[in-house]
């Protein structure tokens, strides 16, 4: 009897929900070994270490997924993640390789306090203002994403190096904003502007605890789910994705698609900057965002690209960012601990993906002619 | 000749995922013959010869040579072996001079190579096997008969006895095919033994002493050439009879459907690959283009159909100039395209049959799909019944096509082509890689698409393709038509000339 491992020819369906699940189930293992480490060097022994260890899970799995509060803190975590990572799949969906959550992100916030604060002083009408501001936030974050695109579509630059060295460039934008002529007068020498007016606050449930921005994302994965699966659009960019050669020799424009997907793509992560502003920071701070941006390209992985996977994938991962959270605040865990995690995460879904291509097969001995 | 085996594969069976390419295959050469592996595409004839030049290793099986049993890992083993391959992409530094290629990569020299005494070497070797080079030239300055030359040599060089030739005739003139099996000859006679792989049976017939015919991963039986004709050898290609020379409809020729005037093209590297090349084709008519591969058959196929850039003159469908027309607007002027990889830009191998066959997003006597809503389910519904109309065997319409074999994918590609209402059809290479069946079922579907009226320009390698389809055959040579001759196999050294360069004019001064 022999064990071969062999290259599936079909994956089947239900793998593609069990490789995550796996994935992060690894991740949360392997991380489990780590920070029993890390206690070890503070606690000393390891019965101790292991005993931190577990409650430290219990706190960052029982604290965001089954308390209200901790609840409430989930779903406005899982906001902006939703936003980008919806963002970034449309995008991905034709292998175009946008990095640039983040700083599509941070020009959205940056265009949303742009309109709030300055431009629109004088509106009352929350509708109009807060319809105003969102605009200008998307249409922030497609302009931040229309260099990367023009640079791609006419000078074949690489899109994953563009998007990600104007990351650096948005936030220090922002950073030049808030901490010079945007500064709040009244701020204590805090970087960050004045609040919004209360007309570009987003409403809230749960006594003020949940903005709505979370059903705007619900809202946002239905519409990108129909264009997917049925519109020329969602057609066309499955034959782009796939084989960009036969998608120019169908006669698909494939320079106006990749425009046109990454600017859609920045758009829609520029409106999550001008939702986050006006749901939850309600102004321009020095790094608002712990790194949505780039959590992101994890979520919309995990989702598949799927909208609708996405939604409940940034449900999970706004849930660890809040878990993380009490981590750091509980037990003194440094940052630096939380993206070794995300890392891990990352590490193992790429790693379940390319153990999930092949299959053991187990094969009973044949008759092998012998050999003299 | 002496009839003890040198070389005995056993059993040989090797299985990739969802193919057992080679399946209990049993082999014997002998010394000084030429053993010819005939088959179609896809029936192991390669895998076969990879194994046993040591590239994979057979999953069950042996191998023995003079007797013995002898395990081959790699290229080098086989080497120490004196078994050679020429493989049919071939190996070869352009930069370097035919000499410097021939030790390329040998050991047994040191550090300072004594030039002259291999240049001369090389030069009685290839003189001795009627193979003659010139040591000194570059490579890229000679031509593919002279580097397959350079590749035989190199494996002489090293010793060989058992030559591999992986279809060594798919990129030569018939001139150059003739001197190549004058080589082989002189080669057995001196005792070596060539294995010959080839899917062209009147080659195989004319070379051979014996003949194995591999189908579907088995030896389907090895025969002495005396016993063999032409029909019994594709009997067991096949496993049944098939009609190769089916009858051509005869159809009046209807209006000019595409003029092509002074087109000049280049190609990727930048150099003009079209020159002024001027054809007219009518409905009803297909215009067969002959000529060895690389003469500006694809660049000129490209740029008809808008994929390459035209640097001068026009090309003009139904009095229509399509300069600067976007591909969409030439598909839907009726201009379809087969172009010969159809797994790199024919078709998405990820993509379902459906996505695939709407590709171009219009199919006609299906109501348009709108830009918001394609009705996925009427597609489908259009899908499955173009896949019973021609034949594709697919599990459903939402197969991914990498699960497809060659000849269903191409029966894909001629769905979405064929069922657009073409007024002209560019076929590159329609039948490459495909089964004799498939091949069939391409001809038969060309020349039903010719009685409808449409134009067909056929790019094809194979000349009997051509002579099987064609209206009129076109000889290209360096991106110029040297003459066009009727599709008579009568003609086929008029057309070996003109393949070679040499001009319709000239040769018929010649004749005169």
């Amino acid at each position: 009897m022999t064990i071969k491992i062999e290259k599936r020819l079909n994956t089947p369906k239900y793998l593609s929900i069990v490789v995550p699940i796996i994935s992060v189930f690894v991740a949360l293992l392997i991380m489990f070994v780590i920070l029993t480490i890390f206690f070890m060097g503070r606690l000393g022994s390891f019965a101790a270490a292991f005993s931190e260890t577990c409650s430290a899970y219990q706190e960052l799995i029982a604290w965001p997924f089954f308390n209200q509060y901790g609840l409430y803190s989930t779903i406005s975590k899982m906001v902006p993640l939703a936003f980008v990572a919806l963002g970034l799949s449309f995008a991905y969906k034709m292998k175009i390789w946008n990095i640039g959550g983040e700083g599509q992100l941070y020009m959205g916030a940056l265009a949303a306090t742009w309109a709030a604060l300055f431009l629109f002083r004088g509106v009352n009408s929350p509708v109009v203002l807060i319809t105003l501001v969102a605009i200008f936030s998307a249409i922030a974050g497609a302009l931040w994403a229309l260099i990367p695109a023009l640079m791609k579509a006419y000078a074949k630059t690489d899109e994953i190096v563009v998007t990600l060295m104007l990351n650096y460039v948005a936030i220090f934008w922002v950073d030049y904003l808030v901490y010079g002529p945007w500064r709040d007068p009244n701020g204590f020498g805090f970087p960050g502007t004045a609040t919004f007016p209360q007309a570009a606050m987003l409403p809230t449930m749960f006594d003020g605890n949940v903005h709505i921005g979370v059903f705007i994302a619900i809202a946002l994965a239905i519409v990108l789910e129909y264009i997917n699966r049925k519109t020329r659009w969602g057609f066309n960019s499955q034959i782009v994705g796939d084989n960009v050669r036969a998608a120019t020799y169908s006669g698909i424009k494939v320079k106006s698609y990749t425009i046109i997907s990454l600017v859609v793509s920045g758009a829609i992560g520029g409106l999550g900057g001008g939702i986050q502003m006006m749901g939850m920071q309600h102004r321009l701070m020095h790094g608002f965002s712990p790194g949505y941006g780039y959590t992101a390209i994890i979520v919309a992985w995990l989702g598949k690209l799927n909208p609708i996977a996405i939604i409940f994938v940034s449900f999970l991962f706004g849930g660890l960012l809040v878990g993380n959270d009490q981590l750091q605040m509980f037990y003194k865990l440094p940052i630096s601990l939380i993206s070794i995690f995300q890392g891990l995460v990352l590490f193992c879904l790429l790693g379940g993906e390319a153990v999930a291509a092949y299959r053991l097969r187990i094969e009973r001995a044949k008759e092998v002619p012998a050999n003299e | 000749m002496d009839n003890d085996p040198i070389l005995e594969m056993k059993n040989i069976s090797k299985a990739f995922p969802g193919v057992l390419a080679n399946d209990d295959i049993s082999l014997e050469i002998r010394k000084g013959e030429v053993h010819a592996l005939l088959g179609e595409n896809g029936a192991g004839k390669t895998t076969l010869m990879n194994i046993l030049f040591g590239i994979y290793h057979p999953d069950h099986g042996e191998i023995r040579m003079n007797g013995k049993n002898t395990s081959i890992h790699s290229p080098q083993d086989a080497i120490r072996e004196r078994i050679g391959m020429v493989q049919q992409h071939f190996a070869l530094v352009p930069s370097l001079t035919v000499a410097e290629n021939v030790i390329l990569g040998l050991k047994d020299f040191g550090f300072i190579i004594k030039t002259k005494q291999v240049e001369k070497q090389i030069k009685e070797l290839g003189e001795r096997y009627t193979l003659p080079v010139r040591p000194k030239s570059k490579v890229w300055t000679l031509s593919v008969g002279e580097r397959q030359r350079i590749e035989i040599l190199k494996l002489l060089y090293t010793g060989a006895n058992i030559l591999i030739l992986d279809e060594p005739t798919a990129v030569l003139t018939p001139q150059e095919t003739r001197q190549l099996f004058h080589a082989i000859r002189k080669l057995v006679q001196e005792g070596s033994s060539v294995i010959f792989i080839s899917h062209k049976l009147d080659e195989v017939l004319e070379i051979s002493d014996r003949i194995s015919v591999l189908r579907n991963g088995r030896n389907a039986g090895t025969m002495n050439r005396s016993e063999v004709d032409r029909r019994t050898l594709v009997q067991k290609m096949v496993g049944r009879d098939v009609l190769l020379d089916q009858e051509k409809p005869q159809v009046e020729p209807g209006p000019l459907k595409i003029e092509i005037k002074d087109l000049s093209v280049k190609n990727d590297k930048g150099l003009m690959a079209v020159k002024n090349l001027s054809l007219q084709i009518k409905g009803g008519e297909i215009l067969g283009i002959a000529g060895v591969a690389g003469n500006g058959q694809k660049e000129l196929a490209e740029a008809i159909y808008g994929l390459r850039p035209i640097e001068s003159g026009s090309v003009q469908m139904a009095g229509v100039d399509l300069h600067h027309r976007s591909i969409k607007k030439r598909i839907q002027a009726g201009l379809s395209f087969i172009p010969q990889d159809r797994k790199t830009i024919a078709t998405c191998p990820n993509l379902s049959v459906m996505a695939n066959i709407f590709m171009k997003n219009t199919i006609p006597g299906l109501k348009k799909p709108s830009l918001w809503n394609m009705q996925i389910k009427n597609m489908h519904e259009k899908t499955s019944e173009l896949v019973e109309n021609f034949s594709i065997s697919t599990p459903s319409s939402k197969t991914a096509v990498r699960y497809l074999s060659g000849g269903n994918l191409q029966k894909v590609v001629l769905a979405r082509e064929l069922s657009n209402r073409p007024s002209v059809i560019i076929a590159e290479h329609p039948t490459r890689g495909l089964d004799i069946g498939a091949m069939e079922f391409v001809y038969k579907t060309l020349l039903e698409e010719k009685k409808k009226g449409s134009a067909v320009l056929l790019l094809a390698g194979e000349l009997y393709e051509i002579f099987r389809l064609s209206d009129r055959v076109a000889v290209i040579y360096e991106g110029q038509i040297m003459g066009y001759t009727p599709p008579e196999p009568a003609y086929t050294e008029q057309i070996g000339f003109m393949m070679a360069g040499t001009r319709e004019a000239f040769i018929h001064d010649h004749q005169n």
